[in-house]
């Protein structure tokens, strides 16, 4: 057993971080933040996965960033920097997107919500914020609108699961039947008004997102709050762990991991989440050059069918064990009991149920290629 | 969760608990601890030659791949093969599930690892950073 532990002097800390330890969490350096990994008294990160596949969990996600775009040509920035089609969205309404890089690569992912007429909220990734700050004020100058990091001003608590709107409907007074999956609105929580509530979540199930000032006095109400309404659901606190493996199961991508700087959205498969019809948009003059050339790699669902777990960057090789790939992610996954992994396959080994090798701490063990998303949740009645 | 008194103890957390020329081998309470819930066990296979300090096989919990270090040296005789669909079991009794079986090249290597008191002193250390 060897364990090693990398603690850095200038690490980040959410207004919920005594919380987290009086808990119990284990906590982990993650992107330069101080986060919760699971909480092992309530369960671990299998039983925090699962509560959210069949209950529901509640997750702190303050080190998200956001970035706000406002002003008469908020919408002209939106669409300028981002692949998706902000032209689409009702005011309430949200999208998953992406900035590109002119390369047709990505800057980070990100879910813009329309908050009112002339007003966006991209919310973006811990490791990225810095970077995508920049990039947006950079890409924006030419625009009547002002772009704000308010990165720093919201706790960002992930309620999710299909008894996710149980839970917090008892705290709040939003009607919350009515928002739909992918639409956002303000309401009071806790007794605290003006809150953002969003339908939206990184975990494959339907949940919410909801933003708190980032108080230390004001957040752990809410944390509190939301874990003894949650009692008779059965709510779970749940870490990174138990976050990484839910989006592993409905196939979200991680940056750093998916999607990156040297990766294309074509590449990603997230074609349909890109508006090439739209008007002009960083990224792509070189996504349709790109297009045109066809694509050199793809981005699989593996199912180990011999012993191991396929973990990120290990090598992909065919049966004459010449390297052809390798895994962005894998790992055991809680509710489907399999050990799963994506990967980056030429596509003439991205068939479904062809077969690969995984290198394994020298060894080769076997995987096929398996539909994806690995888990889809059941649709409502 | 107290540790057993007749076990020796490495500090990369492995127990081996000897009888006579052969010895038990697992990893302790904290380990697994510190591992989380554990879903994988790679194990040598019978006959294989571990040496003291050396990897002789790996843990896997959801997040991270711990390998395992030879308390001792000898000659594997028996894996614990229940841990190929039940590697939870290391979670619940980590004393209990032994991890392989082992005939001793010389039980005197033993002299060096840490006693119960010892570890425990070791961990608290560890633990409390």
């Amino acid at each position: 057993m060897s364990a090693v532990e990398i603690t850095s002097p200038a690490i980040r800390k959410t207004a919920l971080n005594a919380v987290h330890r009086q808990m119990g969490a284990k906590m982990v350096e993650f992107n330069g933040w101080d986060m919760p990994v699971e909480y092992p008294s309530a369960g671990g990160i299998i039983a925090e996965h699962n509560a959210v596949r069949t209950g529901v969990g509640i997750f702190d996600v303050s080190h998200m960033g956001d970035i706000r775009l406002q002003g008469r040509q908020a919408l002209h920035a939106v669409q300028h920097i981002s692949m998706n089609d902000a032209s689409r969205l009702a005011v309430r309404q949200a999208q998953y997107s992406a900035l590109l890089y002119p390369q047709g690569t990505f800057v980070d992912d990100v879910i813009v919500h329309r908050i009112a007429e002339d007003e966006y909220l991209l919310v973006i990734n811990a490791g990225t914020r810095e970077k995508d700050f920049n990039w947006v004020r950079d890409n924006t100058r030419q625009f009547d609108c002002k772009v704000e990091n308010l990165s720093d001003d919201f706790t960002q608590i992930a309620i999710q699961g299909p008894k996710g709107i149980d839970l917090l409907q008892k705290i709040t007074d939003v009607n919350l039947s009515g928002v739909k999956f992918y639409w956002v609105t303000r309401g009071e929580v806790c007794g605290l008004s003006g809150i953002l509530i969003a339908r939206t979540g990184y975990t494959a199930e339907d949940g919410f997102e909801i933003y708190v000032p980032a108080s230390e006095q004001v957040s752990p109400v809410v944390w509190n709050g939301l874990l003894a309404a949650g009692k008779e659901f059965g709510v779970l606190p749940c870490g990174l762990g138990a976050r990484n493996t839910l989006r592993l199961e409905g196939k979200l991508p991680l940056y750093g991991h998916e999607i990156s700087d040297t990766i294309n959205v074509w590449e990603a498969g997230l074609d349909r989440f890109c508006r090439m019809e739209k008007a002009e948009f960083i990224g792509r003059e070189a996504l349709e050059k790109a297009k045109a050339a066809g694509r050199k790699r793809t981005l699989v669902g593996l199912e180990m069918i011999e012993r191991g777990i396929a973990r990120d960057s290990y090598k992909v090789l065919d049966h004459s064990r010449k390297e052809i790939g390798y895994i962005t992610s894998g790992s055991y996954a809680p509710f489907l009991k399999k050990n799963i992994a994506l990967a980056y396959l030429p596509p003439e080994f991205g068939e479904i149920g062809s077969t690969v090798i995984v290198e394994i701490r020298g060894q080769g063990v076997g995987a096929q290629v398996v539909p994806t998303p690995f888990y889809k949740r059941p649709k409502k009645q | 969760m107290s540790y057993p008194s007749d076990f020796k103890y490495t500090k990369e957390h492995e127990w081996i608990r000897p009888d006579g020329k052969t010895a038990t081998i697992g990893i302790t309470n904290y380990a697994q601890e510190s591992l989380g819930d554990i879903v994988f066990v790679d194990l040598p296979k019978p006959g294989t030659e571990i040496t003291a300090g050396k990897s002789f096989g790996s843990v896997e919990s959801v997040k991270a791949v711990s390998d395992l270090y030879a308390p001792a040296s000898g000659t594997v005789t028996e894996i614990n093969n229940e841990l190929a669909s039940a590697p939870e079991k290391i979670n619940k009794d980590p004393h209990g599930a032994w991890i392989v079986k082992i005939t001793l090249k010389s039980p005197d290597e033993l002299k060096s690892l840490l006693s119960a008191p010892d570890y425990e002193k070791f961990v608290a250390e560890e633990g409390g950073h």
